[in-house]
């Protein structure tokens, strides 16, 4: 069982990512770990092989960005209402990241795969879209069970099993037990995964499995490699009701981050000194394309995340 | 006397229709006019309709993680859905990736996200854009996200229902594997339809009719509950349907 010997800080948090690791993030909703993200693009960690569980947005930006990723498993990769991640988009073009294009399911199913020891889960859809094409981890098989004469194909979805899960969770106790509420992703996550660590709101006294309104929604101490205490952790991205998103910083960021110059300008600031949250300053007037509604936003309307 | 019907308010009360009689509608990411559409018809069927706005806290009761709305999906207890694309061509394959290229593309969009899953398998897809442009609606599409009904023996009790746009309503056969016109919206005229889409369609002999807009008291439902509702989730856009709503009063 995890002790308090696990209790990290950031810094040391973010030393447990080793270069080349297969690390999974939750989505924005779930819980992102952006104050060790922080940390990480301090380091200048190296050669990640990430994957979004299902889908990315300012985290997976900023690592792509800072030059992190060498690749990227994702269902969709997007600032939501502040438009498409730009470091993204230009990762793509100039092909400075290998892609695993995904869809939302199939993420889940290859975690699933992994928490069961299974090496692929078969998932319904999919035949016919062209996703299939670039995956040489999903193929296409017989339903061994379909009716004599009848033939039903599915998709298999080679196992997911992340070096390291990293999200950011309301509370945790001295145990190294973690409160995760609603978010039964991040349970997937950490049964998954070789290692899990998280960032959390607070730290709570007691022990959490001893109180049956929680235990439920918490993740046992068995799961977990370390936890380092980040209030506010999620900071730029709200966390639930808690605190909302910071449109300033996150508006200012998607200008800067069009380009690389911009970008690196952007991380210079959030890099330096020990308050993170700190507002961005833009680049003298004119020096950075103004926002216009980006098409590429429109276009995921109705896509499921 | 009630204000002008918006633009915005004619597509909520469209998709509202479109949902009449069904049991349960999810509604996935960055989808402010499908889950207002969505609540609306929920308010008017008085609950009949279960609605799941996904990133919503207040109108989605999932407590078993992202996966459960795909699991639910795939037994078939999820009726409707809502998809988009940066393309979508006249067999109703949808491309959220992109174009001129792949994988080193260009043009990016953010990708797939569920649409290659959900639309085998959610019977009611309703394809929602709303640039009505031949950069949009093409002959076909350069990457497919996630493919429209076609014959190759695989399970799929799901797909298009619908297309709506900024200028009118298709309705999709899943036979034929064509869209039809179904209504123009006010404003707008067939031939506008025609030169701004770049696949072949079905045109009724008949006239086509307008898009209906939305009886007196449904109006007032939506610029009251449900834009209470959806501002749950997408403020932004609540704040700008508040404005234009005001616009309009300043008017009159």
């Amino acid at each position: 069982m995890t002790s308090i010997n696990n209790l990290l800080d950031l810094r040391a948090l973010a030393a447990k990512v080793p270069d080349g690791a297969k690390l999974a993030v939750a989505k924005d909703e779930s819980g992102v770990a952006m104050a060790v993200t922080r940390e990480l693009v301090r380091r200048g960690v190296r050669g990640l092989h990430l994957v979004t569980v299902p889908v990315g947005g300012l985290q997976a930006d900023v690592l792509i960005g800072a030059g992190c990723v060498t690749t990227l498993e994702s269902s969709g990769v997007t600032l939501s209402e502040f438009g498409t991640g730009p470091c993204f988009s230009r990762a793509v073009k100039t092909a400075a990241i290998t892609l695993k294009d995904a869809t939302c399911p199939a993420i889940y199913a290859g975690l699933q795969a992994a928490q069961k020891g299974l090496p692929f889960l078969p998932l319904r859809g999919i035949i016919g879209s062209d996703l299939l094409a670039h995956r040489d981890d999903w193929r296409v098989i017989d339903n061994p069970f379909a009716a004599a004469g009848e033939v039903d194909r599915i998709v298999a979805i080679a196992a997911i099993r992340p070096d390291v899960a990293l999200f950011h969770a309301p509370l945790a106790d001295r145990f190294g037990n973690v409160f995760i509420g609603r978010q039964r992703e991040l349970m997937l996550l950490a049964h998954a995964s070789r290692q899990t660590l998280v960032t959390v709101e607070q730290i709570v006294e007691g022990n959490l499995l001893d109180d049956d309104a929680r235990s439920g929604a918490t993740i046992p101490a068995l799961y977990i490699e370390a936890i380092a205490p980040a209030p506010r952790g999620a900071w730029p991205l709200n966390y639930g009701d808690a605190y909302p998103i910071d449109t300033a910083w996150m508006q200012a960021y998607v200008r800067m981050a069009r380009s690389a110059d911009g970008f690196a300008d952007a991380m210079a600031q959030w890099l330096v000194g020990d308050d993170a949250r700190k507002p961005l300053v833009e680049a003298r007037l004119g020096a950075t394309a103004a926002v216009t509604a980006d098409a590429t936003a429109e276009a995921t309307a109705g896509a499921s995340a | 006397m009630t204000d002008p019907v918006t633009p915005t308010e004619l597509l909520i009360v469209t998709i509202a229709r479109l949902l009449h009689g069904v049991r349960h509608v999810a509604v996935g990411a960055s989808s402010p006019i499908p889950g207002a559409g969505a609540l609306l018809e929920r308010a008017l069927s008085n609950g009949a309709t279960r609605v799941s706005v996904l990133g919503s806290r207040r109108h989605n009761a999932f407590t078993n993680g992202g996966v459960e709305l795909f699991d639910l999906a795939a037994q078939g207890r999820v009726d409707a859905f809502f998809l988009g694309g940066g393309q979508i061509d006249g067999h109703a394959n949808i491309n959220l990736v992109g174009v001129d290229g792949y994988p080193q593309s260009p043009v990016r969009w953010p990708g797939s996200f569920g649409s290659a899953y959900l639309y085998h398998l959610i019977p009611r897809v309703i394809l929602f854009r709303e640039e009505h442009t031949r950069r949009v609606f093409v002959p076909r599409v350069e990457f497919i996200s996630a493919a429209g009904p076609r014959d190759d023996g695989v399970y799929r009790p799901g797909g298009p229902h619908a297309l709506l746009t900024g200028l009118c309503l298709f309705a999709f056969d899943k036979t034929t594997r064509r869209f039809s016109l179904q209504s123009v919206h006010p404003g707008h005229s067939v031939e506008e339809v025609r030169d701004q889409t770049g696949f072949d369609f079905d045109v009724p002999a008949a006239p086509v009719p307008l898009t209906p807009g939305p009886e007196d008291a449904t109006l007032a439902l939506m610029r009251s509950r449900i834009l209470d509702e959806i501002g749950e989730t997408y403020p932004n856009f609540a704040q700008g349907w508040r404005g234009t709503q005001k616009v309009a009063v300043g008017a009159a």
